[in-house]
């Protein structure tokens, strides 16, 4: 038991959720049976592009006790609410199949396997048409697939003027084009949903990340009101993003399938299912100029960003502003113009994945900047530092820096580090000979919360509460993916209220019982959500206190209070909704102003070997200094960036969806590769405090920070190590193969 | 459903196999239980693993035998393997991790018989012979290089069963050398493999054996590249027409793991590589 006043903020509490998991008695959704319950397939397109002409179920098999639906049993208007309306729930007989695996038909029913020899008896006739297939194709606009240039979206931010006299007047100009590949989230549970209607109402269970999308994806499709939807997050297995929007298009699935079933309907997805056809990290070409004068400074940026979207919009646009508002990254730059655009090709739909656009843009800014402290022959690191944002410095936007900047504390710390003695986890194989050795440094930034006035249109609402029991809840659509936000709730709502962590508790994300606090995504969970939570949690104990007052009890004892409360009047619960701190004001139109409330800092390093007959990389050093504010809980903060540099480095060395006719070749764990622990070196993370103001207990963002800049770190040192420029992610054996032979530099 | 038999002694595998025919022999099952996600399975399956007269290590008359049904753990933990061939310890250290090296053998290996199979260039390379039997016909010892026979093709007739591995031990002052290239360091699919044996006499090569997997349909021993080197002085030159020899010997494929133009530069830089060692050992 704890004494009030006492914090558990900063401190390594038990996870709330652990001895579930490890116990293995955490509910995840396919853990979940219901009486009556048919399991369910997505029948999907075998062409990129194509006119869907029919569906034919064939006549000799027995589809007695199968129940199947295509886009003729949607009622309501066919389209999985997002940004855009252009998502089809199922491709409508005569419409586009704009990518390969695009769900054509569902069917379902209680033999499993039965289902599964179904689908085998489903012809699609479909009148094929020339796809796009690449950034090149899509830009080319040959073939139309959006508007009448193929582009989703584009933005333009400018600062200064006189762009082309600025690197006229340069002395140096570095200039380089990169391509960064599409990468899978590969959480560890695939995707999977279960619906079932009850009196008109529709209620889901399932993995995601975002309840209320969900909710307000499902309310369009069947024109329910808002009660009428319950959405209810089953334990989560991980997301990292790629279960943002895609639940959606799976609710709307096994909703349709129970709606005509009249039986509750489950769908969980096979692996090669989950990769072939969900949402990965969007491939990118940044085409990226900078000037330089003699003093070492940059003076000039030309940045060009093309993203490839894929099919639909999906949440596209806001991944692009990311990336373009990241492109300049932690420089003071007086004059710059970045043009970015979303491009539609037929490929499934990129979508969120951790660092949403900015590690893409962050790898080709932190090669330029290794590459003009080359040009300048300066140490690397001591260029970051001559030209890195300080407090009072202004961003690309015109941003001033007002509080919260740590650029060269989290350069000092990663070399400092460097100093000391590597943990020699791993290295290159003793027998290995005439290995080649590198080092390669990375500093970046990362816009924490949403971008520009996201939050303010968001309006995230939290409850805490005191429930009949007399328990304290945290009531909030923010849901545990096993990145530790219940743990962190339960922290931050015990510290304020003054009781111990035990008598908190984090109800389960339903949208029948919690207010909409915001999706989970964008780093915001603690930042902006625990904000939100510590002062619903101070509003309630005040409520709390006055009732005490009232009945003249001791009103140091929140838990008594709550206790005598709930016995003597019952439930109260109080609610907050987030409010933009002070002075922080964006414009969307000209993209001026404060692009984000505060930024994370980071720096990286790292130490690559290289076989010089496999071309086979050995990370054998990374250090790693993320600025979180403040952390919460330093246990899931080191978990955070451990997770986060291995998908980096993952991304950067190993990691490759490989397309052939916009269908994906190596839907597998075995063929699509992900680095295991022999591929991961004793990770040297630093967590830096660099508090934000505004930010419960100072605590900013750090969810995708560390996904940002190890890619373009590894891509500095292999150039240190074989002295030739790596500008493409992946950079696999193969390519490094490729450029040594002096191939594509 | 299918049919499972799990006979209880080799003779009665043997009459098993014979009267099933169709039924497929398994052990571990580390690589069939995969391939059910997508493909149909047999009507049967004769359950070999476990069965103790195919499993055990033994050395005599100047071999060393392994049963089929021996697992690639048990075959780790054994020191003779390791003195006597640690080219085959090597290579089944990497095989998948700690939970595939329980449950698979060497028999399974050459029973699946794929170009990826981890463990059949070194087998290639030591010479080793495969001791099949039939419960009518009794039993026969394979060369190897007879053995395999295509992709995922071998020579077992439809009523026999892998028995055990029989490998040569080498004279002395023979060198081995082994690398597996994967997609990564632990479950991993290679993307090569190479196994060189040799020895020299002086400066000439006495006896070489250089054997491949993923460069072609099936593991492959490369035999036009061994004739360049046997009997000749181990010096640049040869090396260098050993390697040009390799690259035009095997035929490597582009596919989800790699290229051609990269299987078949790594494989010559290894060769170049291993016998720069063996000139130098």
């Amino acid at each position: 038991m704890t004494k009030p006043g006492h914090s558990f903020v900063g401190h390594s509490v038990n996870r709330v959720d652990g001895h579930a998991k490890v116990s293995g008695r955490a509910i995840y959704v396919d853990d979940i049976s219901m009486p009556g319950m048919l399991h369910g397939r997505t029948v999907r397109s075998k062409v990129a592009h194509g006119t869907l002409k029919d569906i034919v179920f064939d006549a000799a098999f027995d589809w007695s006790d199968i129940t199947t639906v295509t886009a003729k049993d949607i009622t309501g208007p066919n389209f999985v609410a997002l940004m855009e309306e252009d998502q089809p729930a199922l491709v409508p007989m005569g419409g586009k199949i704009m990518h390969h695996d695009e769900p054509v038909a569902l069917i379902c029913g209680p033999d499993k396997s039965k289902v599964d020899a179904a689908m085998a008896h489903i012809d699609q006739q479909v009148d094929e048409l020339p796809a796009v297939l690449s950034i090149d194709e899509s830009r080319a606009a040959n073939t139309l697939l959006y508007g009448d240039d193929n582009i989703f979206k584009a933005y333009t931010l400018e600062k200064g003027e006189g762009l082309d006299e600025a690197f006229a007047a340069a002395d140096h100009i570095v200039e380089g084009e990169y391509f960064t590949g599409a990468q899978e989230q590969m959480y560890i549970e695939t995707q999977g949903m279960i619906a079932h209607w009850q009196d008109e109402s529709l209620h889901i269970t399932g993995s995601m990340q975002c309840p209320y999308y969900i909710h307000n994806a499902m309310k369009s499709l069947f024109g329910l009101e808002d009660e009428a939807v319950v959405i209810s997050q089953a334990v989560t297995g991980g997301g990292f993003g790629g279960k943002e929007e895609y639940p959606s298009m799976l609710a709307a699935h096994v909703a349709l399938l129970a709606k005509k079933a009249g039986a509750p309907v489950k769908i969980i997805y096979d692996r090669s299912e989950d990769v072939a056809a969900t949402t990965k990290r969007h491939p990118c070409l940044v085409k990226h100029r900078l000037g330089l004068n003699a003093h070492g400074e940059i003076v000039a940026a030309d940045v060009d960003i093309t993203f490839d979207g894929g099919a639909y919009v999906t949440l596209s646009p806001v991944v692009l502003s990311r990336g373009v508002l990241h492109s300049i990254g932690p420089y003071k730059c007086p004059t710059l113009r970045v043009v970015g655009r979303m491009m539609a090709t037929n490929t499934p739909p990129h979508g969120a994945y951790r660092g949403f656009g900015a590690p893409q843009t962050t790898f080709a800014y932190e090669r330029q900047i290794d590459k003009a402290a080359r040009v300048l022959g300066m140490d690397p690191v001591e260029f970051r530092l001559r030209n890195r944002l300080n407090l009072g410095d202004e961003t690309a936007t015109g941003q001033i820096l007002k509080n919260s900047v740590a650029s060269e504390k989290v350069v000092r710390e990663v070399m400092a580090q460097a100093e000391k003695e590597p943990p020699n986890d791993i290295c290159m194989p003793k027998a290995v000979q005439d290995v080649k050795r590198g080092r390669g440094f990375a500093l970046y930034y990362h816009g924490a919360g949403f971008t520009g006035s996201g939050e303010d249109r968001l309006k995230g609402r939290v409850a805490v509460a005191v429930n009949k029991q007399g328990e304290f809840e945290v009531r909030s659509a923010s849901t545990d993916i096993g990145q530790g936000a219940f743990t962190i709730f339960t922290q931050i709502a015990a510290t304020t209220l003054g009781v111990d962590v035990a008598n908190v508790k984090v109800v389960q994300p339903n949208t029948k019982m919690v207010p909409d606090s915001g999706p989970t995504v964008a780093s915001r969970t603690c930042m902006v959500v625990g904000g939100i939570v510590e002062q619903a949690a101070n509003g309630l104990k005040e409520k709390l206190q006055a009732y005490g007052e009232s009945k003249g009890l001791d009103c140091g004892d929140v838990l008594a209070l709550a206790e005598a409360h709930a016995k003597d009047v019952g439930e109260l619960a109080f609610e907050t909704t987030y409010k933009s701190p002070p002075g922080i004001h964006f414009d969307d139109q000209t993209y001026r102003g404060d692009a984000y409330p505060c930024y994370g800092w980071a720096a990286c390093l790292v130490d690559v070997a290289v076989d010089p007959d496999t071309y086979e990389v050995t990370v054998e050093r990374c250090i790693h200094a993320v600025d979180v504010g403040k952390a919460v809980h330093p246990i899931i903060v080191k978990g955070q960036i451990e997770g986060g540099t291995m998908q980096a480095l993952g991304w950067a060395l190993w990691e490759s969806v490989l397309y052939k006719n916009g269908k994906v070749m190596n839907p597998s764990m075995t063929d699509c590769i992900i680095p295991t622990a022999m591929e991961a070196p004793e990770l040297e993370t630093i967590i830096v405090e660099e508090p934000y103001p505004h930010g419960p207990h100072g605590a900013k963002g750090v969810g995708e920070i560390p996904m940002d800049g190890p890619a373009a770190a590894v891509a500095n040192a292999l150039q240190d190590a074989l002295g030739k420029s790596f500008d493409v992610v992946p950079m696999l054996p193969e390519t490094i193969a490729e450029v040594l032979k002096g191939g594509p530099a | 459903m299918a049919d499972f038999l799990q006979p209880q002694t080799l003779h009665a595998a043997l009459e098993a196999r014979a009267a099933h025919p169709d039924y497929l022999p398994i052990a571990g099952c580390t690589d069939v239980m995969v391939g059910f996600s997508h493909q149909a399975q047999p009507t049967g399956f004769i359950d070999l693993f476990g069965l103790a007269e195919i499993q055990g290590i033994c050395a005599d008359d100047g071999h060393i035998s392994i049963g089929a049904a021996t697992t690639y753990g048990d075959i780790l933990k054994d020191p003779l393997v390791y003195e006597s061939f640690p080219v085959l310890s090597e290579a089944i250290r990497e095989i998948g991790a700690v939970q595939i090296q329980e449950r698979g053998t060497l028999g399974g290996n050459l029973g699946t018989c794929s170009p990826v199979g981890d463990t059949l260039p070194v087998l290639l390379a030591l010479d080793a012979q495969v001791h099949v039997a039939s419960s009518k016909r009794g039993s026969r010892l394979v060369p190897i290089n007879d053995f395999i026979v295509g992709y995922r093709k071998n020579a077992l007739a439809e009523d026999e069963l892998i028995v055990e591995i029989k490998m040569p031990l080498a004279p002395e002052g023979t060198q081995q050398y082994w690398r597996k290239v994967g997609t990564r360091r632990a479950q991993s699919i290679s993307k090569l493999m190479m196994c060189v044996v040799g020895r020299l006499n002086g400066k000439d090569v006495e006896h070489i054996r250089i054997a491949l997997g993923a460069v072609a349909a099936a593991p492959m021993r490369v035999e036009k590249t061994e004739a360049v080197l046997a009997g000749q002085a181990l010096h640049e030159e040869t090396i260098l027409a050993a390697q040009d020899t390799l690259a035009s010997e095997i035929t490597p494929i582009d596919d989800v793991r790699s290229s051609a133009v990269y299987r078949k530069e790594v494989a010559c830089n290894l060769l170049g590589r291993f016998l720069n060692d063996l000139g130098g050992a």
